[in-house]
């Protein structure tokens, strides 16, 4: 239990420390988001990967409200919560490069965020969820407002309003839930085990899916995302892209599929056709950008998309797929993105066309570069193969048509990331290009580590697939079970 | 009892000291009276005296007296060369402070409806001359005297209000109302124009639409720190006279009253809202979004539960302390740069980093940002509005809540994210005290709400 709640708290204390550490805040919070990935690793080890809730946290908070502090770890929540753990000392470490003003508030904020995302992953209380959901966003609006890019505050302004939209009509939900809930408390078991008609799991299916798809984000709730994903710092993206939009697949998981099973059962059909519509817009979009971090921006949607789709399919392989592809997803984009980022650091540009013949100079960052591509379009022997062939598989078995549409993604993907790498990396250099230098220092150090995880993982995924699949095997059961009594 | 004699005492004592023109003491005497207020306060606690007849200093009437006390003091404290540079009779501002906290006290622990008036009209008559006190400026003047007939208006109303009710039950008595209402086969026809017409008369006191177009001139032309009393804890007053009628007497009538006040806490909202979207002026913007506050803290009377009041006063900390927050650092950034556009507050962060970190949290505290007070107020007033299950109602509130994210987030970006004049900007040090202990107020209500939970 004490575990637990130093996992929590260490980036909290850490990002007060950090805040008034003046210059030497990048070491600080390295220090820090060191040792929760240990720690994580530690608790990891500990874990026995069974169905069961472990160090499980549950203290009064909030009494007369009926708000616990209640935290606990599973499969599933094990998984997103090495996946943050081990995303942000990389990021963290691939701002090395950076010299961003007011270091200290920008690494304070970071480790705050982390904070935030790990209540959300590990929440037991839906008071608590919806607090680290919030808790989450504010750092990230600060980070991507204040060292953000051209027009940041308009375009932050949208993308806080839209999320923060999406959360107010969940949190109504919530509070439906709470007075249905004859216990009078937010704890999950007990909104488990609500009895609500089919009525009321439909308008709480669309108060939660709301929030959850504006955060992925699913098609047509996406029109923040490319802006934000463009605008923000690098470090900001991949916060944005590697972990925060899972807190909106990890929401469906954990709280709209177990509550209202029939809201799912009725409307999970336009989840499905919402994501693969995303899935083959974005990709056709992605064909037509100039701006390589706006085509990863838009990869990233058709990406979720699947993600969305397989869970939302709702049979064993889908879900695993799922679990595996965010991890997967996560480690694969913020590699893109730092190597955009490189590129940036060196030439200042990412217009695709302007680049060029960089695999001469470096090729070092061309050999991890095709590495994280080929993760990321998914061939087989790297992490992205496993996610997305067993996604298709859950997608498949739910029909053969929105399976062969989703398949798209695979050979879109294939083709846009793939001339993205031909066009900025082969051919001839130019005379931007012909002065770049090769990846050094703690670049080849985030790279190579990218690079071993994509192959290690493609090639060996049970750890993976072990970790979660008792606590899937169970949240199917426990659904269908429910399923079953409503009809 | 001992509270209002406390704090008239008080004034009388810092009128006196006035005249002899010891102008360094004033302060410090009016702190130790209102301290020695707010130990009255905490000694009645629990103890729900009745004085008279007329007043009765239950839990509810203490919990607002102590809000309306330290609201004030905190912004006595600001008044650091405030008043100096504006008048040589100083004594004057503090004395009639003091008259309307003492107004405000009768407001929030009448037990009597001719209290009620007595309270009222002591708060109102002395804001009267603090909003034109400014003799020779032409703003003061006219919110003085705008301030002055619209409240000599809805005096009328409660007045013709009171009168009616009491000639259909015979009492100004709280109880006996409410008795009245309960025991009675047939309610007189004449009551219940009359509840209306006290309905109409609280909502112009407290600036609920319909009834608020007076509230942003006469907040904007009044001195910033008469402002900020007026729409803290004048307001807050208000909001705890009204309760009392509505949520105590007049609660068997709920059914009644219940589709007109919905009618104008939309409305409330909905104006007030979208109005402070389009201000191109701090202060203005406050004084619209005072007026949203206002309809949320209207919302916990559509629904009555036994929870009403406290949510209220929960809801009524929150916005208090944010408020003084915002409008010390108003006074401030105004001085310095003698205007109170949004753009006077870009580039703040630089400036001074504390002072645009308080004026962030009181933002998100407004806003209704989680781990702040203003989320814990407003997740109080959704949950108690959901417990009838009015879920449109909460639907369109939250629109609302929406729109206010954006005008609240608008001085937020000024600060952080656009550039300013560098000129540094720094607080004297009585004004970092307040900014300090309303932060701490608005996180400590924020993340452990428990201890204001149930004092009611």
């Amino acid at each position: 239990m004490e575990q637990l709640l130093l996992l929590i708290f260490l980036p909290l204390v850490g990002a007060i420390i950090t805040a008034f550490a003046g210059k030497s805040a990048k070491i600080v919070s390295t220090v820090f988001s060191v040792v929760s990935l240990v720690l994580t690793l530690v608790i990891a080890g500990n874990f026995i990967p069974n169905a069961s809730t472990q160090f499980e946290v549950n203290l009064p908070w909030i009494a007369d409200l009926g708000i616990n502090f209640h935290a606990g770890i599973d499969g599933i929540s094990m998984l997103v919560v090495l996946l943050t753990n081990l995303l942000v000392p990389i990021i963290i470490l691939s701002s090395y490069n950076h010299q961003y003003k007011n270091p200290a508030a920008f690494y304070a904020l970071i480790l705050f965020m982390q904070c935030g995302l790990l209540l959300v992953f590990t929440a037991l209380d839906a008071f608590l969820f919806y607090i680290g959901w919030e808790a989450a966003l504010i750092p990230i609006y600060f980070i991507c407002a204040i060292w953000g890019g051209k027009d940041r505050i308009r375009i932050n302004m949208k993308f806080f309003v839209y999320t923060i939209a999406g959360s107010l009509f969940m949190l109504m939900g919530i509070i439906y839930l709470y007075l249905q809930n004859p216990a009078h408390n937010f704890d999950i078991q007990a909104f488990y085990a609500l009895n609500l008609d089919s009525a009321q799991q439909g308008w709480i299916f669309w108060a939660f899916f709301i929030a959850f798809a504006i955060k992925m984000p699913i098609f047509p709730f996406h029109t923040w995302q490319p802006d934000t994903y463009t605008a923000a710092p690098t470090q900001g993206t991949m916060l944005l892209s590697g972990i925060m939009l899972k807190m909106g697949i990890y929401g469906v998981i954990r709280w709209l599929l177990p509550i209202v099973p029939a809201g799912v059962h009725d409307w999970g059909q336009v989840a499905i056709v919402l994501s693969i519509i995303g899935i083959v817009y974005a990709s056709l979009i992605a064909f037509t950008q100039k701006d390589a971090k706006r085509l990863v921006a838009y990869s990233s949607i058709a990406h979720v998309g699947l993600i969305s789709a397989g869970i939302f399919a709702f049979n064993q392989q889908g879900m695993q797929g799922a679990m595996v592809q965010m991890l997967s997803h996560g480690i694969n984009v913020v590699g893109l993105f730092f190597v955009l980022d490189i590129i940036f650091s060196r030439v200042k540009t990412n217009k695709i066309e302007e680049l060029g013949g960089i695999a001469k100079v470096a090729p070092q960052l061309a050999l991890t570069f095709l590495i994280i591509v080929l993760g990321t379009v998914a061939l087989p022997g790297t992490n992205g193969f496993i996610g997305e062939f067993l996604l298709l598989m859950g997608v498949y078995n739910y029909g053969i048509w929105a399976a062969a549409i989703a398949g798209l993604t695979i050979i879109f993907g294939a083709v846009y990331m793939l001339r993205m790498y031909q066009n900025v990396m082969l051919g001839e250099t130019n005379s931007l290009t012909i002065t770049f230098t090769d990846i050094k220092g703690t670049e080849k150090l985030v790279l190579y580590t990218i690079c071993a995880l994509i192959i290690v993982l493609g090639i060996y995924p049970k750890p993976v697939l072990h970790l979660t699949e008792a606590s899937v095997q169970h949240l199917l059961e426990q659904v269908n079970q429910k399923l079953n009594t409503v009809k | 009892m001992n509270i209002i004699i406390t704090i008239s005492i008080t004034a009388f004592i810092v009128l006196y000291a006035g005249l002899f023109k010891a102008n360094k003491a004033l302060l410090p005497l009016t702190v130790v009276g209102l301290l020695t207020a707010l130990g009255f306060t905490f000694c009645a606690w629990n103890g729900n005296a009745v004085h008279f007849g007329m007043m009765q200093t239950d839990n509810f009437a203490l919990a607002f007296s102590g809000i309306c006390i330290i609201g004030t003091l905190l912004i006595f404290l600001l008044t650091q060369n405030y008043f100096h540079a504006k008048s040589d009779n100083i004594a004057e501002y503090y004395t009639l402070i003091l008259f309307a906290l003492a107004g405000m006290i009768m407001m929030v622990s009448y037990k009597n409806m001719a209290m009620l008036f007595v309270g009222l009209e002591i708060m109102s008559v002395s804001l009267y001359i603090l909003a034109g006190i400014r003799k020779k400026d032409f703003a003061s003047n006219e919110a003085s005297l705008k301030y002055f007939l619209m409240g000599a208006f809805s005096t009328g109303f409660l007045l013709f209000g009171i009168t009616l009710i009491y000639g259909a039950t015979g009492s100004f008595d709280l109880d006996k109302i409410q008795a009245y209402l309960v025991n009675s086969q047939a309610i007189s026809p004449i009551f219940y124009p009359g509840v209306i017409l006290m309905m109409i008369g609280l909502s112009f006191k407290v600036g609920a639409a319909p009834f608020h177009f007076w509230t942003p001139d006469v907040y904007e032309g009044a001195p910033s720190l008469i402002t900020t009393f007026m729409s803290t804890v004048v307001k807050t007053a208000g909001f705890a006279a009204f309760l009392r009628l509505f949520a105590g007497a007049l609660a068997p009538l709920h059914d009644f009253w219940a589709a007109p006040l919905m009618v104008i806490v939309c409305l409330t909202l909905f104006i007030g809202n979208v109005t402070a979207l389009f201000q191109k002026n701090f202060k203005r913007m406050l004084a619209y979004s005072s007026i949203s506050h206002a309809g949320y803290l209207l919302f916990s009377l559509i629904v009555l539960t036994k929870n009403s009041g406290n949510n209220v006063l929960v809801y009524a900390a929150a916005y208090t302390f944010a408020s003084i927050i915002a409008f010390a650092v108003l006074i401030l950034v105004k001085q310095k740069t003698g205007s109170d556009s949004f753009e006077s507050f870009n580039g703040l962060a630089k400036r001074n980093p504390l002072i645009a970190l308080c004026l962030t949290v009181a933002m998100l505290s407004l806003a209704g940002i989680p781990l702040t007070a203003g989320f814990i107020g407003k997740y109080l007033m959704f949950l108690n509005v959901m417990t009838e299950y009015k879920t449109l109602l909460v639907a369109f509130a939250i629109l609302n809540a929406l729109v206010g994210f954006y005008y609240y987030f608008r001085v937020i970006a000024a600060m952080w994210f656009k550039d300013g004049a560098e000129t540094e900007l720094s607080a004297p040090a009585q004004y970092k005290v307040v900014l300090l202990v309303s932060v701490a107020i608005t996180l400590i209500l924020g993340i452990y709400p428990a201890i204001i939970l149930n004092l009611i």
